[in-house]
């Protein structure tokens, strides 16, 4: 018996046929039935396009093509594989770096050259590399999905091979695999059911990208101060493990430095990085910088710790929607070892503004600047994948994620900062006049927010929050009635933000010692400016005082920039005491003003 | 195969719907009126009824003007004898020579795979301190020139691909006013520079969506000379116009607008463009230079707002100078910690003091007391102004620096600057008599 679409001679055919093309948007005719979210082939001679169903009318399905649409006809042959959009996990998954697909980049340059190319889909996991696996379980063992059955090393980590997360009820092992080495394709366990039947098990499994992967014994409540050496960070506006920011600005503020410095330094055991519909650049600079940067916790170079899903800007949109899915699924695989890993993605604007592009061409009732009425309920499920989670046999992962928003003009009342701050633990906004002012990392110290613990114990917190904005106001002031219209104290309170501003929250992202700065570091520093601030200073002029706070901040940049064992960060610190001294002893001579 | 169709059924905005079969997506067509013939491209099909985008507007066109349909999307022709030559938007002649038609390579082709994206390491100098010792232009970099109308944009940007150390300039000009377009083949052609260019050229004559090819032609000439191993520079102007007829298109096509009437993909069109901006390894490399006219002197508008995400910084030209704040280049920390030690501080405490200075400008003007402090900054703004910002200043970026200290020197103590000690004690001039040739 032949295929209905006429075009495929099989009995069983899982087919359809193109009636219309818009766009990435494909209708199709389909024959037998289709899932909601399959993953079907758009055929072009001996190019197969690979397109996901969104939606289903009647006979006819929307589907949205993750590739360049350009050659399809009407009448096309379109194959339907009946299984949802997937990622294969298994060893090797560090290191490389894919498409929103999964396609490793690498791969696809050696076989395709400078270009990408459409069609062309590799094995995210290496078919010959051979893993030395030692098993962890016997037979006769019960064991139930994630489960480990034996691990693996991957470079600097113990990769464990777990009971397919798909697997439903309790097994038990029928045959393991003794300690050697494997590919990942070859089957390393057998498991039998409950009612006898027998699953055959590799070192690679598959998983739908848009369902969570929860197979852990519970979540827990992200406590730990998750620490990224950024001063303004894990001081002022922290995050913990498992738990969620947002880095919201208009462009050129700094998001993505900000989260390149965050995913060099953060003491976290893995970083997924999603460039999600942004430069392609960013990402090659990042390709080719990690691997030459140590990381201080493991003295490996920095790209053993990392896997990066790339879909930049001039990638096909569909595609990008599926990435962010494809990192956060990747980066729980990990949790699930036990590990802690920080899921960082740049934009999710541009995500937003794919599921804009996909709801645009469905006709669907358009909400506010054209974005989807579910937007925000898709923004909080994927911010809810984030957890830090106690598994079955006890140890602790975690997933945090951070994920920058582009908002258009930069404006932060626009859907997707607003639907993200919803839901988000901590809001890192980045405000354009300060970063026109240079004054990095542009984190706005007054608007801002974490609902995390710091590293500073709170009543020092909120003694230099209330000089900041002491210090804000005071600034506003003199704005109207000019510095000859403020009072000397108010000048030196203003003088004193300025400097908490200069020495603190200004970092040097681009070095060495001031790029990355300890917990041990921020809190001994933040206690000197304490200090400081808690000296009585009394000046006779206000270019008195505005000299002396013109020096203190030179010098303590200097100290800034001075590893803490050094000879100089001492005797810089000296110097900065004796500034002190001095400053606090002409207090007793001047009377208050 | 029927390729030849007289029915037209529908024909709305630059839109035309006809019946036709075995029609590919963004296959071209060429569409025959009396008048002349226009090239079309598909742009929906839903059945049989296959949607075409006509380049040269519809204005004139008949329910039976003749479509043929080409089998293939749009192409140029790639070779030597391109340079020095003159064409439309569509790509026909428009010096009068004769047409091209050697070796023709499909526009609009894939992207770059990012790991094959070499990390650009070579400044383009320019001899423009605003550019040079600020905002380093670094080759495969893709910059917008953000200005307002009226704004010397292409005298500037003329004046980068005099300058500029590059092998090939390919000019496209969108709905560039007639004039301009005689001063850019003028003084390419003054410079002798004409013989290393190539120029696609639609003026504000031609009909409006014709300019949406532009920047694909430009782009996928250059990246086959890219590939041959030259350096390219295109220069595009103005992608508003781009823009703009990527908006009509979308809205003839009835696509939701997210914002003031652009559609949704704007980002993602704007994006494939510019992204062509790319060096290979083992080859050459492309750098963009797009003016891009902001109605209303508003960034936040779609266009800039959309164009600011996607390229590695931009321009301000405002007042006939480059805009010290909100300029930026993303690539210059790449090359400016190779040139000069003292490079990336004097830009840096420059800029800091120059804000400054605009506060005490601010308070003068408000007619506060001024402190000493006020003072000196404001006789550095001045300065700064008048011997670094002027877009005349034609320096090499040593000198620049040399300058910036020996400007530094003579209106602050050196801990007022704010740069450290280190460097202090060894470029701080002794006294303030320098020479500056
Ligand atoms: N922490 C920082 N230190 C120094 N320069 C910075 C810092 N953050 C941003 N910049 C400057 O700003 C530019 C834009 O930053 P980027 O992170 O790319 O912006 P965004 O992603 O918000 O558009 C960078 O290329 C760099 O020149
Ligand atoms: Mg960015």
């Amino acid at each position: 018996m032949g295929c209905k679409c006429g075009s495929i001679e099989s009995a069983n055919c899982h087919c359809g046929r193109i009636v219309g093309i818009n766009g990435n948007m494909l209708t199709v005719e389909f024959f037998d039935s289709v899932k909601q979210n399959e993953i079907a082939y758009a055929i072009l001679d001996d190019i197969h396009l690979k397109a996901e169903v969104v939606r289903t009318r009647g006979r006819y399905a929307d589907l949205q093509i993750l590739e360049e649409p350009k050659g399809l006809k009407v009448g096309g042959h379109v194959d339907f594989t009946g299984e949802l959009m997937a990622v294969e996990l298994g060893p090797g998954l560090l290191t490389q770096i894919f498409d929103g697909l999964q396609n490793p980049l690498p791969g696809l340059a050696k076989q395709c050259g400078f270009f990408l190319k459409r069609g062309m889909y590799l094995d995210a996991l290496s078919r010959d590399k051979e893993w030395e696996f030692t098993p962890a379980v016997k037979k006769g063992d019960t064991l139930s999905a994630g489960d480990t059955l034996g691990t693996v090393p991957e470079g600097i980590f113990v990769h464990r091979i777990m009971v397919p997360f798909s697997l439903k009820g309790r097994y038990s092992v029928e045959r393991i695999a003794t300690h050697g080495s494997y590919r990942v394709s070859e089957i390393i366990a057998e498991l039998q059911d409950m009612k006898g039947f027998l699953i055959k098990v590799s070192m690679v499994q598959k998983w739908p990208v848009k369902i969570p992967l929860n197979c852990y014994h519970e979540r827990l409540m992200p406590t730990d101060t998750l620490m990224t050496k950024i001063r303004m960070v894990d001081t002022f506006f922290p995050v913990a493990r498992g738990g969620t920011f947002c880095i919201p600005g208009p462009f050129g503020a700094g998001k993505t430095v900000l989260q390149q410095m965050i995913s060099k330094n953060a003491e976290v055991d893995i970083v997924v990085v999603a460039a999600c519909g942004e430069r392609a650049g960013e990402v090659a600079g990042t390709l080719r910088e990690f691997p030459e940067l140590i990381d201080p916790r493991t003295g490996k170079s920095l790209m053993e710790r990392t896997v990066i899903i790339c879909n930049t800007s001039s990638m096909p949109v569909a595609a990008r929607e599926a990435s962010i899915y494809t990192a956060v699924t990747l980066a729980e695989y990990y949790r699930q070892m036990g590990l802690h890993v920080l899921l960082l993605v740049d934009s999710t604007s541009r995500w937003a503004q794919a599921l804009r592009e996909v709801s645009g061409r469905l006709e669907e009732i358009p909400g506010d600047e054209a974005f989807p009425a579910y937007l925000e309920s898709v923004i909080a499920a994927f911010y809810e994948r984030a957890a830090i989670v106690k598994l079955r046999d006890g140890t602790v992962g975690s997933v945090t994620i951070g994920g920058t928003v582009s908002p258009a003009g930069g404006n932060f009342d626009e859907p997707v900062t607003q639907a993200t701050l919803k839901v988000v633990g901590a809001f890192l906004g980045l405000s354009r006049e300060r970063s026109n002012a240079r004054r990095y990392p542009a984190i706005h110290p007054l608007e801002s927010w974490s609902k995390y613990w710091s590293i500073i114990k709170s009543e020092d917190l909120k003694l230099a929050q209330k000089i900041l904005k002491d210090g804000n106001d005071i600034a506003q002031m003199m704005k109207v009635v000019g510095e000859e219209g403020t009072s000397i104290d108010d000048f030196v309170m203003y003088l004193k933000s300025e400097y908490l501003d200069a020495v603190y929250m200004q970092q040097n992202a681009f070095h060495a010692v001031d790029g990355a700065v300890s917990a041990e570091r921020q809190r001994y520093i933040f206690n000197k400016i304490v200090k400081t601030f808690g000296t009585k200073m009394a000046f006779h002029s206000k270019d008195e005082a505005r000299t002396f706070f013109q020096i203190l901040i030179q010098k303590t940049k200097d100290w800034n920039y001075m590893a803490m064992e050094s000879d100089e960060f001492q005797k810089i610190e000296a110097e900065l005491d004796k500034m002190i001294g001095e400053v606090a002893k002409n207090a007793q001579n001047i009377p208050e003003n | 195969m029927r390729r030849i169709y007289r029915k037209i059924e529908q024909i709305v905005g630059n839109v035309i719907t006809v019946v036709a079969g075995e029609v590919s997506y963004g296959e071209l067509a060429t569409i025959t009126t009396p008048e002349g013939s226009s090239l079309a491209q598909v742009i929906r099909l839903d059945g049989d009824r296959v949607s075409l985008q006509v380049l040269a507007g519809t204005k004139g066109i008949s329910t039976n003007a003749e479509i043929r349909f080409l089998g293939h999307s749009m192409q140029t022709p790639f070779s030597k004898s391109l340079l020095g030559r003159i064409f439309t938007g569509s790509g026909e002649p428009r010096d009068k020579r004769p047409a091209i038609t050697e070796n023709l390579i499909d526009i609009g082709g894939p992207s770059v795979n990012p790991v094959k994206r070499v990390t650009p390491g070579n400044m383009i100098p320019t001899g423009i301190p605003m550019i040079d010792v600020f905002n380093t232009l670094v080759e495969s970099q893709k910059l917008p020139i953000f200005s307002v109308a009226g704004e010397p944009y292409n005298s500037l940007l003329a004046r980068i691909a005099m300058q500029a150390k590059v092998d090939i300039i390919i000019l496209g000009g969108m709905g560039l006013k007639h004039d301009d377009y005689l001063f850019f083949r003028d003084v390419l052609e003054k410079n002798g520079a004409l013989t290393r260019s190539i120029l696609f050229i639609h003026t504000a004559a031609d009909p409006t969506v014709e300019c949406i090819l532009v920047p694909d032609l430009c782009l996928a000439v250059a990246e086959q000379f890219a590939l041959q191993g030259k350096r390219v520079l295109v220069l595009l102007t103005d992608m508003t116009n781009f823009a703009d007829s990527i908006k009509e298109i979308a809205n003839t096509m009835e696509q939701i607008p997210s914002n003031r009437g652009y559609p949704g993909d704007l980002y993602s069109q704007l994006a494939c463009r510019y992204e062509k901006a790319a060096a290979f390894e083992g080859a050459g490399s492309i750098t963009i230079l797009a003016v891009t006219t902001m109605p209303g002197d508003d960034v936040t508008h779609p266009i800039p707002d959309n164009t600011g995400y996607i390229t590695e910084g931009q321009f301000y030209l405002r007042n006939g100078r480059i805009e010290p704040f909100g300029s930026l280049s993303r690539l210059k920390q790449h090359v400016n910690n190779r040139t000069r030690e003292d490079h990336r501080s004097i830009m840096d405490s420059m800029i800091q003091l120059y804000a400054l200075y605009k506060e005490s400008f601010e308070k003068q003007s408000m007619g506060f007391r001024i402190s000493a402090w006020d003072k000196k900054l404001l006789r550095y703004g001045e300065r700064f102004e008048h011997e670094m910002m002027d877009l005349n200043v034609n320096i090499s970026l040593d000198q620049a620096l040399d300058l910036g200290w020996y400007i530094l020197a003579d209106c602050f103590q050196p801990a007022e600057t704010g740069i450290t000690t280190k460097l202090i004690e060894k470029f701080w001039p002794d006294n303030t008599r320098m020479s500056i040739a």
